[in-house]
């Protein structure tokens, strides 16, 4: 069982859908510390010599494990960085669940940094899952900066599922990857932001490999006077293709701005991008109003399909 | 039983206000089947919004039951047992054919009720209740889910605008059973419904041609049918699926 409290394992079910530790390899990390680590005969956790991350190995040909590394925060002004590296090797099928949940009742402001760099190897898949959770009513702020670096080798595929929907009072999001020859990124990210909650999120994808593509996605909605900038990147350098898509609904006094850029330095790349921004459609609460849904439930319905 | 008192309806236009409902009396009796038909731009669908709550009369009243609805919003209205079928399907995003059912019904269905009602559209349930109600579904096959979306409800008084569009000739008797299916299983539940179409025609107890905004033609089938088989406000199916009928 882990040392954690009663808050902390509250934000541990909420970012990583877990009540206990999970089967599989897992590193948890509370207010700065491990808790819990456990390695595999496949997948190795160790700490960085310097102690400012995680070095995550995965074995070649590891097939259908899982790797749960969440990070709670349940202290007031605590600020920390932490440097997690996967080396995932070639032919390996693996789940890995990230997340941080932040829970400040208290004044300080309380920040977590995540730097995720992954090595994919050739012809692995590898599904990354990331969840993103602030509590806590303190004056000081729930802050999360995660960068995320995806260095992919032939023929490996990556799905990201990366989720924010509540709680977190700034966040500033940076995704890089570099795909070489016939490597598949698929990107799915939900950004719901509140209050006065700031949420920048920013992609750099580069197509560097022939029959590579990428397809990102990434729907946000912004309510009361909350702040949303979406800044979506693909740079085409070979036979590839790109798609990536910004598709937000503003609320009351929120406001998004999408910058979607496309960059083409090989005439085989086919990149496309789409963005749209706009409040709901009055057709569509209308509809559910005559189910019998009021105003306020039509839009809890609409903004929870929106986001699933 | 549903009742219109001298309900009007007027928009601003560019040329000043313009009525789009004049002066309308009617009434929809309990279990009964009524179609309103007539040309296009006479009022049809606006009439249909005006009884589900989603424009306001400019003038008149509107009474379900005796109790008067006219000031009373769309989801008001919904919980009181008026259902609606759009003429154009509403699309959504992430929301799917299962959630919407669940919502219509307004309790907790499992997947084997909600598939129960695809079925009876016509559409094999299990490749489409977790579909998304969105751009990826045919015209044909959303308005078919909107069609199961009222059936969900179960509603005492069902609006449906121009159901057969979109739906091909084979569905027809398919939609006549629904209705059917309908009234017996919700007792003296009634059914509007705005068509052009004879076979729809053919089914209704009564028959109301609306023109201009205005009631022409009021009556049973019998009385009613006869004078505007031929005109735009009945077609027959196959000339409509010719391209000859009015869109």
């Amino acid at each position: 069982m882990l040392q954690m409290d009663e808050i902390q394992k509250r934000l541990l079910n909420e970012v990583a859908d877990l009540h206990d530790v999970p089967t599989g390899a897992y590193n948890f990390r509370a207010n700065g510390t491990s808790v819990g680590r456990k390695s595999t005969a496949n997948i190795d956790i160790e700490s960085k010599e310097d102690g400012s991350g995680l070095e995550i190995t995965v074995k070649d040909g590891t097939k259908d494990e899982s790797i749960h590394i969440p990070v709670v925060l349940s202290a007031s002004g605590l600020t920390e960085t932490v440097y997690n590296d996967f080396h995932v090797g070639n032919d390996c099928d693996v789940l890995i669940i990230a997340g941080c949940g932040i829970d400040n009742c208290g004044k300080q402001d309380s920040e977590h940094d995540g730097i995720h760099r992954f090595w994919v190897g050739k012809n692995s898949r590898v599904k990354y899952v990331e969840k993103h959770y602030g509590s806590g009513d303190g004056q000081g702020k729930r802050i999360l900066n995660p960068v995320t670096e995806v260095y992919m080798d032939e023929g490996s595929s990556m799905e990201m599922e990366m989720v924010q929907i509540k709680g977190v009072d700034s966040t500033q999001r940076s995704t890089v990857a570099e795909l070489g020859e016939g490597c598949h990124l698929v990107v799915r990210e939900r950004l719901m932001t509140h209050g006065v909650q700031q949420a920048i999120s920013d992609y750099d994808v580069r197509l560097n490999g022939d029959g590579s593509s990428a397809d990102i996605v990434s729907r946000g909605v912004a309510r009361d006077h909350s702040y949303q900038k979406l800044d979506l990147k693909i740079v085409g350098n070979a036979v590839c293709s790109g798609h990536t898509e910004c598709d937000s609904i503003i609320m009351d006094e929120g406001r998004i701005l999408a910058v979607p850029s496309l960059e083409a330095n090989s005439v085989e790349a086919a990149l496309i991008h789409e963005a749209a921004i706009g409040k709901i459609a009055g057709e569509q609460l209308t509809k559910l109003m005559t189910l019998g849904l009021t105003q306020a439930e039509a839009e809890e319905q609409i903004i929870n399909g929106f986001l699933r | 039983m549903l009742e219109l008192r001298n309900v009007s309806f007027a928009v601003d236009g560019d040329e000043g206000e313009k009525e789009i409902v004049r002066n309308l009396n009617m009434t929809v009796e309990d279990g009964k089947f009524v179609v309103i038909t007539g040309p296009n731009g006479g009022g049809k669908s606006t009439l249909a919004k005006l009884i589900a709550g989603i424009e306001t009369p400019s003038e008149g009243q509107i009474f379900l039951d005796g109790q008067d609805i006219t000031d009373l919003g769309i989801t008001q209205r919904a919980n009181l047992g008026i259902g609606y079928a759009f003429q154009q399907p509403v699309k959504f995003k992430g929301i799917r054919v299962y959630d919407l059912l669940r919502i219509a019904s307004g309790q907790t269905i499992n997947i084997k009720e909600a598939c129960g009602y695809l079925s009876e559209v016509g559409l094999c349930a299990k490749d489409y209740i977790e579909r998304e109600v969105n751009a990826s579904l045919s015209g044909g096959e959303l308005k078919r889910i909107e069609i199961a979306t009222v059936l969900a409800r179960k509603t005492r008084l069902s609006v449906f605008d121009e159901p057969e569009a979109g739906i091909d000739l084979w569905s027809f008797q398919n939609l006549v059973r629904i209705f059917e299916k309908m009234q017996t299983e919700t007792r003296d539940s009634s059914i509007l419904v705005i068509s052009h179409q004879e076979r729809i025609l053919n089914i209704a107890d009564e028959i109301i041609v609306l023109s201009g905004g205005r009631i022409e033609r009021q009556g049973t089938r019998d009385e009613v049918l006869p004078k505007i088989l031929g005109t735009d406000a009945a077609v027959d199916a196959c000339a409509r699926l010719n391209g000859q009928g009015v869109s």
